[in-house]
């Protein structure tokens, strides 16, 4: 237990740390993907093949290639991408992004495919009665969507979107290998320092089914606020 | 683009791509029975061995696939009694403490997915079984377990696909798979988008095929 102390004599604070950082990761990507989503869903919906071409595409790319190598293609090509886009304005300094950045770009991005993927499904089961009473009603198309649409989508869509925070929270784990310090780095570095590893990675574990127990928790008293009426 | 890279790196990632198939392959044998084990562990009525199998799901699908490996490899290790049993010969090897983990996470999610598969299998065909006079385990085995293997199949393409793009977490504990090699090209050369479209091609294309198998397992499996 004295491992687990806060101050400079235990692991208790930089672990405490460590699992902010994970909350954190882990919203900025979800924020990030509900973004891609949000470009990607239309896409994938659309009359226009070519369109459906370009948001199938990303679609099974990310779902279909690891994680993994998801995040070393951010992680080494980054910067590089930046630097690049940077060149065309006339900036040829060395560009470094951070860790953080990159986390939540890459999970997110990895993150959008799966939103897409459940916001194009919950679309897909609302009644076509609803789009075309909308249409009778004159109603625009952002209001349709904004007003009439993506309420009703909501409810349909967030026992699903809660399975997605799932592999979010559990992808964060992955962002390890850039440096970025949350759980998982943090257990490594302890584990490193004290030779405890089967302490500190259970721990970690605990860390993480707490996270996940209590998201589980808080999404299904949304579920119930957004089913209210039903 | 480079595509000198791209065709010199195709065949080492090729390579790569058999270990790949190999931890694959492997952990899905063993998670299966695994799974169909801990199915029938949670239907059972004794409410500890019911808690025990649901425990033992929730454990491993509410971590991450890598804390799980690291445990195994990293933290089985330090017991000092470990050490001195026949066990050490296996845990010692990354190989097979990745395939230990792989078996144990797949495992959880097939038993859920077998779980549901049962639980949907409508009660008149059991009763019917049995007003055949067909005892309860001939049912089990040649009426539950049939049916409960085609309803489960989309569910077990999917975590057929996720298995595969979980071997790539091997690479973190030194193995050389198709991850853990294509790493090793972009941080020697630094052309990252180049052999991440090979590596990722041979994925998509490993995707491509477990996706059609099971479909075209569906089909010859379906009811209609």
């Amino acid at each position: 237990m004295e491992l687990l102390a806060f101050g400079k004599t235990g692991w208790g604070d930089e672990l405490f740390y460590a699992t902010l950082m994970t909350i954190a990761v882990s919203i900025t990507a979800m924020l990030v993907g509900f973004f891609f989503a949000l470009i990607f869903t239309p896409l994938k919906l659309s009359k226009y093949k070519t369109l459906n071409l370009v948001g199938n595409f990303y679609t099974t790319v990310i779902r279909g290639v690891p994680e993994l190598l998801v995040i070393y293609l951010f992680f080494f090509g980054g910067s590089g991408a930046i630097m690049y886009v940077a060149s065309i304005f006339g900036y040829y300094e060395y560009i470094e992004i951070n860790a953080f950045v990159t986390g939540s770009m890459a999970i997110g991005i990895i993150s959008g495919a799966y939103s897409t993927e459940v916001f194009r499904g919950a679309i897909q089961s609302i009644d076509k009665g609803q789009f075309e009473a909308a249409k009778v009603l004159g109603i625009n198309k952002f209001g349709q969507f904004y007003k009439i649409i993506l309420p009703q989508m909501l409810r349909l869509a967030i026992p699903n979107l809660s399975n997605v925070w799932q592999i979010t929270l559990k992808d964060t784990s992955l962002i390890s290998v850039t440096g970025l310090v949350e759980i998982m780095r943090q257990s490594y570095i302890a584990a490193g320092s004290t030779r405890d590893p089967l302490f500190f990675y259970s721990f970690a574990a605990v860390l993480y089914l707490l996270l996940t127990y209590v998201s589980m928790k808080l999404i299904n008293k949304l579920e119930v606020r957004y089913s209210r009426g039903y | 683009m480079d595509f000198d890279l791209m065709i010199t790196s195709f065949p080492k990632l090729l390579s790569a791509t058999v270990v790949t198939l190999k931890l694959l392959s492997a952990s899905l044998f063993f998670g299966l029975f695994l799974g169909l084990f801990f199915a029938i562990l949670r239907l059972n009525k004794n409410i500890f061995i019911n808690k025990f199998a649901y425990g033992y799901s929730y454990i491993f699908r509410g971590t991450p696939l890598l804390v799980q490996i690291f445990i195994i490899y990293f933290g089985l290790g330090q017991i000092e009694y470990l050490r001195t049993t026949f066990l050490w010969v296996i845990l010692k090897e990354p190989y097979w403490c990745a395939i230990i983990a792989f078996t144990l996470n797949t495992g959880a999610y097939t038993s859920e997915i077998l779980r549901s598969a049962f639980q949907t299998i409508k009660p008149g065909i059991i009763e019917a079984g049995k007003s055949l006079g067909i005892s309860n385990k001939i049912i089990f085995y040649k009426i539950q377990i049939p049916i409960a293997i085609r309803q489960s199949l989309p569910a077990y393409g999917n975590e057929i696909i996720l298995m595969m793009k979980g071997t790539s977490l091997a690479s973190t504990v030194t193995l050389m798979d198709l991850t853990g090699v294509a790493k090793y090209i972009i941080s020697t050369t630094f052309k990252p988008i180049e052999v991440f479209i090979v590596a990722g091609g041979i994925y998509l294309f490993m995707t491509f095929i477990i996706h059609n198998v099971i479909k075209y397992l569906e089909k010859k499996y379906s009811f209609q």
